[in-house]
């Protein structure tokens, strides 16, 4: 009989408080939009935040709300991406996939130095202590600051002495721009392959002196491409890739120090773009 | 005079976080920024009281007349579980972006063990049921005090040139070590 009390008092006890929330939410109760649990339901429930949010609610809630697009979330892809458009009949829009590019073509090889850096393995430490050891102030340094900063192994120094990216593996975080004590990484389109692979500023006949495949700012690739390419403090900027006719690409290749170049094969890719966009 | 001793002891001299040490977990989760961090605070005062005062009555009324003693922490954690979910609708209700702002801390202080240190300090100092109440109320706002004191602080710091190693929980953490150090001047204050 003793072991009657404590159960019946913290029956009792139980029973008055769970009465009291009942009444309670049923006072309180908030009407919440239902997509919103239906969305939670279609998303994987990994509470990643890889979309930018705290957790997948509150990502289904950004949705419901139209304050964010439905294909962020990449634990589910595309698959979920379409999941989520098909509930709420909306289309989905894939994103562009970009990757990181390096911009100088500064090797060991075609690049002046100044003389040997024998400092710390940085960048970083290497522009802060002597300007860098390149005679070019835009050229890439070499140290493999942006290759220690990237979390996907998508880049490695090369023989050459150049950073490499590896266009399968990275997805464009741009940890690698803001490792960059010269700020020669840019986050492009993948389907941008005219590249002018260099930030040099310098005036022309200083910047042929300090590296071979410096942009001189002759005009070459300007005049023959005026719709996509300008001319911009001795550099030739590719300031709109999907406006690049077919017929003026091999006049690039007329660049007398191969600064602007189109990467691999892929004039036709850049053609088929440039009609559906 | 007792009950302004117990008062002043709750909020400066034992406080929960930078004395007892318990709590720490909204204290570093919630102390981004002031005003969310305040809005906890005033969340954990109100379940602080009224965790005293009902925890007293079935403290007094229920648990010691049937020597019933050994249940305690059970029938507070039930006591803290009912409050918090009350306090969790209610704020939802009335204040969403608050609901938004405190997210996931406030059904955590269900499991907070401030709440549930208090109800048992209560108990075992022997309180009456008005130093109780002044107790809880004391404990809430010495928690809001220490909880609002480090949100400041840590607005600060966002700005201060920390190093890269310390930066994030790490420098939050030596900050309420010289926080606790600091309260730990109080001490002398009451005999």
């Amino acid at each position: 009989m003793e072991i009657l009390i404590p159960l019946i008092t913290m029956g009792v006890l139980g029973l008055l408080f769970s009465v009291g929330l009942v009444i309670a939410y049923k006072k309180l109760r908030v009407e919440e939009n239902p997509l919103i649990s239906k969305l939670e339901e279609i998303l994987p429930g990994v509470n990643c935040g890889a979309c930018g949010y705290s957790g997948c609610r509150a990502y289904a809630q950004g949705i419901v709300d139209g304050k964010t697009e439905p294909n962020l979330c990449s634990v589910g892809g595309n698959e979920t991406a379409q999941k989520i458009a098909d509930l709420l009949g909306i289309e989905v829009t894939q994103t562009v996939k970009k990757v990181a590019r390096v911009l100088c073509q500064g090797t060991i090889a075609l690049a002046k130095f100044k003389g040997e850096y024998r400092g710390i393995n940085s960048c970083f430490s290497a522009q802060i202590v002597c300007g860098g050891n390149k005679l070019c102030e835009y050229g890439c340094l070499g140290f493999g600051d942006c290759v220690r900063a990237c979390p996907f192994d998508a880049m490695y120094i090369g023989d050459d002495g150049l950073p490499v990216v590896i266009e399968e593996n990275c997805v464009a975080c741009g940890k690698c721009v803001e490792a960059c004590p010269r700020k020669i990484i840019e986050i492009l389109p993948v389907f941008q392959k005219v590249i002018v692979f260099c930030r040099n500023k310098d005036k022309g006949s200083l910047a042929r002196k300090l590296c071979e495949r410096a942009c001189i700012g002759c005009g070459i690739c300007s005049r023959a491409c005026p719709d996509g390419i300008k001319l911009e403090d001795n550099l030739a900027i590719v300031y709109n890739p999907l406006n690049l006719p077919q017929e003026c690409l091999p006049k690039l290749e007329k660049c007398p120090t191969k600064a602007i170049r189109v990467i691999g094969d892929e004039r036709e890719r850049i053609s088929t773009q440039q009609r559906a966009g | 005079m007792e009950l302004v001793a117990i008062f002043i002891s709750a909020i400066l001299i034992n406080n929960f976080v930078l004395h007892y040490f318990l709590g720490i977990c909204p204290f570093l989760g919630v102390s981004k920024r002031i005003d969310s961090a305040f809005s906890m605070g005033l969340a954990v005062t109100f379940v602080m009281t009224i965790t005293a005062i009902v925890s007293w009555i079935i403290n007094h009324w229920v648990l010691i007349p049937y020597n019933l003693d050994y249940l305690q922490i059970v029938s507070f954690i039930l006591v803290i579980a009912s409050l918090v979910q009350l306090v969790e609708m209610f704020i939802r209700k009335t204040s969403p972006p608050l609901y938004q702002a405190l997210g996931i801390y406030l059904p955590l202080i269900t499991t907070n063990c401030a709440i549930l240190g208090l109800a048992l300090l209560a108990a075992l100092k022997n309180y009456s049921f008005i130093e109780t109440i002044i107790f809880g109320l004391g404990s809430g706002i010495g928690f809001t005090l220490a909880i609002v004191l480090m949100a400041g602080i840590r607005e600060q710091l966002d700005m201060a040139d920390v190093p890269e190693v310390l930066k994030g929980p790490g420098i939050a953490l030596i900050t309420a070590g010289i926080m606790a150090l600091g309260f730990l001047g109080f001490t002398g204050m009451l005999k």
